[in-house]
């Protein structure tokens, strides 16, 4: 049965203050349940980043408790909350976040640099974690000489080389055309096979919805909906039976 | 741009992303650098000039062979021209474990440059055991004993109309004869120093054969010399009995401090290292600025805030590391330029490790106010971009 890896309940979170204060969240409950791909979709302003954010331990909740593998963050201090984020979640940007300076396989090193993980041992893992998303032959390449698609991949291996319990990917294909937003999704459903990792994407783009276990709607700060998606509706009900969709999913098993 | 070794190295990333978001803006590094560079040879300059000022206002105590300096009451420097009662030396004789006691007069006067005019020089009159010339390059101290014979330095030879040794002109309407020359005896007052016998320069300067400036008094191999002083004391009024150290601090105290001359010196190394402040803390602020998207990319993954901490610091310790190099460069130009001068900038291994350390901790400081503004950072703006 599938864990809850982030678990969000009843939380509301209140942006600004005096007469602009906006409620951006009301009273969600979501979990983000390990061997799972759920989809966060919505429309503009409803709210699916700010949840990202809270899910993520970059935003604390007005009320409500989100708990990663159980512990709840509340009253958590920032170093706590940063340490959280650093040993149990990966984040995908629509923007990816490569830094400009560094190579593809330093910028996958930072995960765990972060962490303090240096040597040889960091260094196969990023290897590793490049060669997973097929980009063993781009590892010395800087972000401008990568496609946005490659770019992505990067963000992904640098997101998965830590092994998180939970990816958080905001808009991850938004910048993608057709066929690099499709093999990006691949990618992350790979992820998501893995029986103790969950995948939340936030998205706009109906053509993710094929590799979706689970679709999440929100708007206005309230969940409005939930269904299975079409890969959990094609595959049946355990995902670690699910074939591989894409094909860079060989690799993944080593995370 | 590719990495040109394609080994990976598995040290930190903290001074690559450091070193790379220095050097990614060429313009912002250079200027940069530049403004290190200006401020700390601006320190190095000011700094070296009050060590050289304070090595050239005792150049006269440091030469003289004395154990002992009887002085007049309240004398401020070495060239205050205070004058003491030459009886004096007969009582300091007296004293026990005295073992000599050579008068030395000093003051200024007229010298006349042979091809029209006159320009002012600062007389020392000694005789053997007292304060005689050193670094002595053409004729000999000896030769001070013939008649008219002064020694000047070969720096000041155009200013005096002085074209090689023998030539000769007046002092106060008596005949001078250069007959020893001198290389480096340089006054930061820039006035010449002239040297000659006790009895000539007394007639030079214009002062009665009783007066006189100093006393240095030579003790006994062996002899207690605190006692000594005290009984030198006890034998001289209207005088004081001063060790050469003691000479050595009142006349670095008067010039440096009692003029002011110190204090416009180290006024322009703090606004030196204030300038260099202020330009390292503003370069590093935009570096800083420009990369935030980055910082709060590291912050949303999780890093924690020394980590980032020291990605700045780093850059900042790279800048003080390059900066300083290039600055001692050039303040050891200028050291080597200076060094003939009337006032020379002296740079010393101390002041060196000084300066490196006061480059450092400038930029340290002016990384704060960039990690002031990268802790502000909130990380969930990763998901605005």
């Amino acid at each position: 049965m599938s864990e809850a890896v982030i678990e969000a309940e009843g939380v509301v979170k209140r942006l600004g203050s005096g007469a602009g204060q906006v409620q951006a969240l009301r009273g969600v409950n979501l979990k983000v349940a390990s061997g799972e791909l759920t989809l966060l979709m919505g429309p503009s302003g409803s709210g699916k980043t700010t949840l990202l954010s809270v899910l993520g331990c970059m935003l604390t909740p007005t009320k409500g408790t989100v708990r990663i593998l159980g512990q709840s963050t509340a009253r958590l201090w920032p170093g706590a909350l940063a340490k959280l984020r650093r040993d149990h979640i990966g984040f995908v940007f629509q923007a990816y976040h490569l830094f400009p300076t560094l190579n593809a396989i330093d910028n996958v090193r930072l995960a765990l640099d972060v962490r303090g993980e240096r040597g040889a041992e960091a260094i196969a893992r990023a290897n590793a974690a490049l060669d997973s998303v097929g980009l063993s032959a781009r590892k010395r390449a800087f972000p401008r000489e990568l496609s946005g698609g490659e770019q992505q991949r990067v963000a992904i291996a640098r997101a998965i080389v830590g092994n998180p319990s939970a990816i958080l990917a905001d808009e991850p294909t938004g910048a993608l055309d057709s066929e690099n937003g499709l093999a990006v999704m691949g990618i992350l459903a790979d992820i998501a096979r893995d029986p103790s990792r969950g995948v939340l994407v936030v998205t706009h783009d109906p053509r993710t919805t094929r590799f979706a276990d689970r679709i999440v709607y929100i708007e206005d700060g309230c969940i409005v909906g939930e269904e299975k998606g079409e890969a959990r509706r094609e595959q049946g009900a355990s995902p670690a039976t699910r074939p591989a969709p894409l094909r860079f999913g060989n690799t993944l098993a080593r995370f | 741009m590719r990495s040109k070794n394609p080994k990976q190295s598995g040290a930190s990333l903290i001074f690559r992303l450091a070193a790379r978001n220095l050097f990614q803006d060429k313009l912002r590094f250079i200027a940069t650098i530049i403004g290190i560079v200006f401020s700390i040879v601006l320190v190095t300059v000011q700094l070296g000039l009050f060590l050289g000022f304070q090595t050239m206002v005792t150049t006269m105590i440091d030469h003289a062979p004395a154990d002992l300096w009887v002085v007049s009451r309240g004398t401020k420097c070495f060239e205050d021209p205070s004058q003491l009662d030459k009886r004096d030396r007969a009582k300091a004789l007296a004293v026990p474990d005295v073992t000599g006691a050579v008068p030395v007069i000093i003051g200024f006067t007229e010298w006349t440059v042979p091809n029209g005019g006159t320009t002012p020089v600062f007389m020392v009159g000694s005789d053997d055991g007292g304060l005689r010339p050193w670094n002595v390059v053409e004729g000999n101290v000896a030769s001070l004993s013939e008649p008219n014979a002064v020694a000047i330095d070969r720096s000041y030879f155009e200013r005096l109309g002085i074209r090689a040794i023998g030539d000769s002109t007046l002092i106060r309407d008596r005949k001078v004869v250069v007959t020893a020359v001198t290389k480096g005896i340089r006054s930061f007052t820039t006035t010449p120093y002239v040297f000659t016998p006790l009895d000539r320069a007394q007639t030079y300067i214009g002062a009665s054969p009783n007066n006189i400036s100093y006393l240095l008094v030579h003790v006994a191999r062996g002899a207690d010399i605190a006692r000594v002083r005290n009984r030198l004391r006890d034998k001289l009024a209207k005088t004081e009995v001063l060790t050469p150290d003691e000479f050595r601090k009142r006349s670095q105290t008067f010039w440096l401090f009692g003029t002011g001359a110190g204090a416009a010196l180290f006024g322009g190394a703090l606004l030196g290292a204030i300038v260099g402040t202020v330009i390292v803390a503003q370069t590093l602020y935009s570096s800083t600025k420009d990369h935030l998207t980055e910082f709060a990319t590291l912050r949303a993954m999780g890093s924690s805030g020394l980590y980032i901490h020291k990605v700045i610091i780093c850059q900042a310790l790279l800048s003080a590391v390059i900066g300083f190099g290039l600055a001692a460069c050039v303040g050891l130009a200028i050291v080597r330029l200076t060094a003939d001068s009337a006032l020379p900038v002296v740079m010393t291994p101390a002041l060196t490790a000084g300066l490196f350390l006061l480059t450092v901790v400038m930029c340290i400081a002016s990384a704060t106010s960039a990690i002031v503004q990268v802790m502000r950072i909130d990380p969930a703006r990763v998901f605005k971009s």
